[in-house]
């Protein structure tokens, strides 16, 4: 028995899971950061919007706004489901 | 020149106050004419850390609206000289600090009082006590706890800093802006029970100040109204002593992040 514990991968510390949560937090506030402040609600009643169409996820809707030599660039990436999802809706 | 420093952290309780009067008095044994002010307007605490709280008569509200001048509103310290405190008052109307009051505070230390340096200590939040404390800064202390609602709130307020200080307004791009980790705990780290140096500052990818342990020093300290850093046997102490020589720009090796006495970095880099 105790070889085989040897042998599992170590079990996660807290420390560990600590981390990958605020890595993934902080990665996605960033993305959102300094852009204008109507950008969580357009989020959402975008989603409410493709929703009315085609059942998707929460994350399937995301909105950016980028700035190119002066310019400003609103990005929005719909992901759809698979096919067969689809259908049954 | 006068240096503006924000002590800044987003999140309450992980040790601003207690870092701005150490930053303050640090600076002033170096022989630099320091102001620490407290910006946190309706909440007053600065003055107790620094032992001067029977002292105060006129704060800052007092010389932004015109009731006191510079002058009669700072409480020169009694253990430290070049050191001066400017208390926050004890108002709870939150417009008392307006960009131009809080400028003319600052200008006032500059030309008439000649400061070398002026420690902003912030309130937490991002509300306008904490926006005011930032605007006009030249640097940033940012103060982190190793624990997830600490770093997260950190990075907003890194991410804050990069845009909403007079010098990003203006185009000067960030100012410089570093860690300080308080109540690091080798031994919680080592047993994967606490965030470690390496991964905070990994993921708010900032240039690291110093690391101060979770120590009774610090609320000795507090207890006794002296700022922790003139505890000098103390590791804290020591710890905010080798914060204010990297400030200054001395390159040290970090004590106090290893359960060893011989530090981690120590036996790494070949200290």
């Amino acid at each position: 028995m105790s070889i085989f514990s040897y042998l599992l991968p170590k079990k996660q510390t807290s420390a560990s899971v600590a981390k990958e949560r605020l890595q993934i937090i902080v990665a996605r506030e960033r993305s959102t950061r300094g852009g204008p402040d109507y950008l969580p609600q357009l989020q959402q009643e975008l989603l409410m919007v493709v929703r009315k169409y085609v059942p998707v996820g929460e994350d399937a809707v995301n909105v950016q706004v980028d700035r190119d030599s002066g310019c400003e660039i609103l990005e929005l990436n719909i992901t759809l489901p698979e096919e067969e999802a689809q259908q049954q809706y | 020149m006068t240096k503006i420093v924000v002590v800044t952290s987003g999140k309450g309780g992980v040790g601003k106050t207690t870092t701005s009067a150490a930053l303050a008095t640090g600076l002033a044994l170096r022989g630099f004419k320091t102001t620490v002010i407290d910006f946190d307007v309706g909440l007053r605490n600065l003055d107790l850390i620094m032992g001067c709280e029977r002292r105060v008569v006129y704060d800052l509200v007092n010389v932004i609206s015109g009731d006191a001048n510079i002058k009669q509103a700072l409480i020169k310290d009694k253990k430290v000289d070049n050191l001066f405190i400017l208390p926050a008052s004890q108002t709870r109307d939150k417009d008392a600090l307006t960009t131009e009051g809080v400028e003319g505070v600052l200008n006032a230390l500059r030309d008439d009082m000649k400061m070398d340096y002026i420690i902003c200590d912030s309130p937490a939040g991002i509300e306008k006590g904490a926006l005011m404390a930032a605007y006009f800064a030249d640097e940033a202390v940012v103060v982190t706890n190793p624990e997830v609602s600490s770093v997260r709130d950190s990075d907003r307020i890194i991410g804050i800093l990069a845009s909403k200080t007079r010098h990003a307004e203006q185009g000067d791009g960030d100012i410089p802006a570093r860690l300080l980790l308080t109540r690091y705990s080798p031994e919680r780290v080592e047993n994967g029970q606490m965030l470690s140096v390496e991964d905070v500052q990994e993921i708010l990818a900032i240039e690291l100040l110093g690391v101060i342990p979770e120590s009774q020093a610090v609320l000795n300290a507090s207890n006794a109204g002296s700022p922790v850093i003139l505890d000098i046997d103390s590791d804290a102490g020591q710890a905010y002593s080798d914060a204010v020589a990297r400030f200054l720009g001395d390159q040290l090796p970090h004590r106090f992040v290893n359960v060893n006495k011989k530090g981690l970095f120590g036996r790494l880099f070949g200290g």
